[in-house]
């Protein structure tokens, strides 16, 4: 079954969803704006950890069952539903993917306990420009006899305002835009010579420039194999995007189904809006871009979790799909509740700006058909 | 899974195997041309003879209509063995036994609303071919309006009397028998319509193939006077035939889309991406070089992808019981849409070698994708406009109201 959620995945996803309609509406992400904690909430991480989110895709015991990528694609999407900011995609997703697929037993036993009971969040510090280019990495670490000195700066990092560590991707060999000669770093983000400045982003979720000056950090800090970092970040960042896809989806549906209820609501010429065939076509074929988007990101969930060769096609096809639908949605959901769309008082506009941002991270639409187009060999 | 079941699955996929190894003709297991595709019926010349023995075997087996009950000819197979059996016969590419709109649409209909006297009296002759049906659904005053169909039946007691003109009925030049929709009261419009049957060769009966845009006919206008018809060829009630019409058509849209529209097209077709490659060429990392065509195709080809496994899902939804109502028509409307890119795209990439109509001078699958590009554009239009699929998804799906 590639489709089907088993039971626990069901439960996991009912109890996702009632938690962030109930503890994470839209009016957390705006009061979290509005106090100006951009993004920063310990609150509701220490509530992700109780309910045991951080630790979905990691066995209680090394080679034991987990809920998967599936079961925290269900709670990525219900979180995208009302924008919510939270740590999973970098810390549960994320760092927990790249521990397993390339820490040494010594990191998993360090990390991975920590990252499943939310006790400590992490941050992948990869972008170096203002476009996601994953090899164009110029940040360099050198051998320093008992470790590396890494020199360099990160840009628009996701949760680098707020995250306890930092994977950071930097160059041991080659020139930038080379495969080879990549290394993944797990760095302290309170190391001596990082410095983090916070970003206040347009989706109010914040974001961070980190600057790495003469850090030095220790041989064993080094994630997997030195030069051979592709080797890894290239699954991470399909399952990053795929992850990101399934936010995206339960935004897009939140947006659409706010919509629909507009449509069903507002008058003018004394008629429901949602009666002029102009709107409704246009609705319909939302929903039929949705529907089709929803068959996407599952595949590609259930995918990284089978482990079939044709994961990174699906999490390229996921991630310009969701994106080319989170564009749509969210400027339709903007004109077709007219003046209101406009105003900050109104959600709308939240789902627009939030959009965006998922848009451009781990790849643009445009920059996946690319990917999709040499996967398949034109 | 129950493991007995598991076990009688694999005997059978075993059994299946065999047969097929057995009884599959060498040629049946080669890429469907377009000229020996097998519609049946009493007009059937079978090009390739091999087919014939083909559509024999498995019509026997009652495997052309595999779920279908066996009274009926069919091969009373559950869902599973089914699967089985269309996994098996895609491991040895066998080709489809029989084209049949009798297996795709009338038939599951007859199932569903038919009494047990027509049932038994249709049914085997679709499962073997004897019979090729045809549609006799738009008028020309009834298009996306098709309850406002207007051709008469008329009780004359012993038998119904039938006077009126149908249009697009795909190959009624070619049809033994039509199931048509017909207008038994005049005074409402929906609750006026009944569903009936007979005999293409029944006196009064006239079809007239069209000539399309593509220089093809597969559509036919159909003339009725006077024609004459049995009192035991209608199905259902009397003014009973809408909601027949009506499932009928979810199994027309369903076929189009689980088809998604003739997929390859024909031997010597190649993909729109691997004729831009010939005739625009590629840099050295194997990019076809016009770089906005390339983007265009990706994005065809992730929507295609999106579709298939849209389809896919929805199966697997239906099989665990999960609803799916109204998926129809979404596939139909992206079904229509995925065809019309492929097509256009194409022939954009094929370039002046995609505009030829005839002769030598042009590339023989090239003239091919010419006629399909044309063709195409029948997609968004038969079995239900995508507009009108539109206005069914927003209004059954989405629960949008009418403009009062």
């Amino acid at each position: 079954m590639t489709f089907l959620l088993t039971e626990d995945q069901e439960m996991l996803r009912d109890t996702a969803m009632a938690f962030a309609r109930d503890e994470l509406p839209v009016t957390h992400l705006r009061d979290l704006r509005d106090s100006g904690a951009n993004g920063k909430d310990a609150a509701t991480r220490q509530k992700l950890a109780e309910l045991g989110f951080f630790g979905v895709i990691v066995p209680e015991e090394p080679g034991g069952e987990t809920f998967g990528l599936v079961g925290l694609g269900q709670i990525l999407e219900a979180q995208g539903r009302t924008l919510a900011a939270t740590p999973l995609l970098q810390t549960a997703l994320i760092a927990a993917s790249a521990l397993q697929m390339g820490g040494s037993p010594a990191q998993q036993a360090e990390w991975l306990p920590k990252i499943a009971a939310g006790e400590v969040t992490f941050a992948l510090a990869l972008d170096e420009a203002a476009h996601f280019s994953p090899l164009s990495i110029a940040t360099e670490a050198e051998t320093n006899g008992q470790g590396y000195t890494i020199n360099g700066e990160k840009r628009f990092v996701p949760d680098g305002h707020h995250a306890d560590m930092l994977i950071v991707v930097a160059r041991t060999f080659g020139e930038p835009g080379d495969r080879h000669g990549l290394s993944l770093f797990l760095v302290p983000a309170n190391a001596k010579g990082v410095s983090v400045q916070e970003l206040e982003t347009v989706d109010s979720h914040g974001a961070a420039h980190i600057t790495l000056t003469d850090v030095v950090v220790k041989g064993d800090a080094l994630l997997g194999a030195a030069d051979q970092g592709a080797d890894i970040l290239e699954p991470l960042l399909d399952r990053a995007a795929i992850g990101q896809a399934a936010e995206m989806l339960g935004s897009a549906q939140a947006a659409f189904d706010m919509t629909l209820e507009y449509l069903n609501n507002r008058k003018q010429f004394g008629q429901l809006i949602g009666s002029f065939q102009s709107l409704q076509h246009r609705a319909a074929k939302m929903f039929t871009e949705l529907e089709m988007t929803r068959s996407c990101v599952a595949a590609a969930l259930a995918a990284a979790d089978s482990g079939k060769s044709d994961v990174a096609e699906l999490a390229s096809l996921a991630k310009a799909r969701a994106s080319e639908l989170a564009h749509l949605v969210s400027n339709e959901c903007v004109q077709m509740h007219g003046g209101i769309g406009m105003t900050d008082v109104a959600d709308p506009g939240l789902y627009m700006k939030r959009a965006r941002v998922q848009e451009a991270m781990y790849g643009s639409a445009s920059w996946h058909r690319d990917r999709y187009a040499r996967l398949n060999g034109y | 899974m129950a493991d007995t079941v598991v076990d009688e699955l694999e005997t059978f996929r075993a059994e299946t195997r065999e047969w097929l190894e057995a009884n599959c003709p060498p040629s049946m297991r080669t890429p469907m041309k377009d000229d020996e595709i097998v519609w049946g019926g009493t007009r059937e010349k079978f090009k390739n003879p091999e087919a014939k023995v083909w559509l024999e075997r498995m019509a026997e087996r009652g495997w052309t209509a595999p779920q279908w009950p066996k009274k009926y000819g069919g091969g009373g197979l559950t869902a599973r063995q089914d699967r089985v059996l269309q996994e098996e016969m895609r491991r040895i590419r066998a080709r489809a036994p029989l084209f049949s709109f009798g297996l795709w649409m009338f038939g599951p209909a007859l199932l569903e609303f038919g009494n047990e006297e027509q049932k038994l009296r249709f049914l085997p002759d679709i499962v073997h071919g004897r019979t090729r049906w045809c549609q006799g659904y738009s008028e020309p005053g009834a298009g996306s309006d098709l309850a406002g169909l207007q051709t008469r039946c008329e009780d004359k007691g012993d038998h119904y009397l039938i006077n009126g003109q149908k249009v697009w009925t795909s190959y009624a030049d070619k049809a033994d028998w039509i199931f048509c929709l017909v207008r038994t009261d005049t005074s409402v419009k929906h609750e006026g319509i009944s569903f009936i049957l007979f005999d293409m060769t029944s006196p009064g009966v006239e079809a007239r193939p069209i000539l399309l845009i593509s220089g093809e006919s597969p559509f036919c206008e159909t003339f009725f006077t006077d024609v004459k018809v049995p009192k035991d060829q209608l199905v259902g009630e009397v003014n009973g035939g809408w909601k027949i019409a009506k499932r009928l058509l979810q199994f027309e849209r369903s076929s189009i889309s689980a088809a998604g529209f003739g997929g390859t097209g024909g031997s010597g077709i190649l993909s729109p991406e691997d004729y831009a490659k010939q005739t625009i060429g590629t840099d050295e990392e194997g990019r076809i070089l016009d770089g906005d065509l390339r983007a265009r195709i990706a994005d065809h080809k992730m929507y295609a992808k999106a579709f298939s496994l849209t389809v896919a899902r929805q199966t697997e939804q239906a099989k665990a019981g999960q609803a799916v109502s109204h998926t129809a028509s979404i596939l139909k409307y992206g079904a229509a849409k995925m065809n019309q890119d492929r097509w256009e795209l194409t022939i954009e990439a094929l370039g002046s070698e995609g505009l030829g109509w005839a002769g030598d001078g042009f590339d023989k699958g090239g003239l091919k994708c010419t006629r399909q590009w044309l063709r195409s554009k029948g997609n968004s239009i038969e079995g239900g406009t995508s507009e009108i699929n539109l206005n069914v998804i927003s209004k059954r799906v989405l629960g949008l109201k009418d403009h009062q």
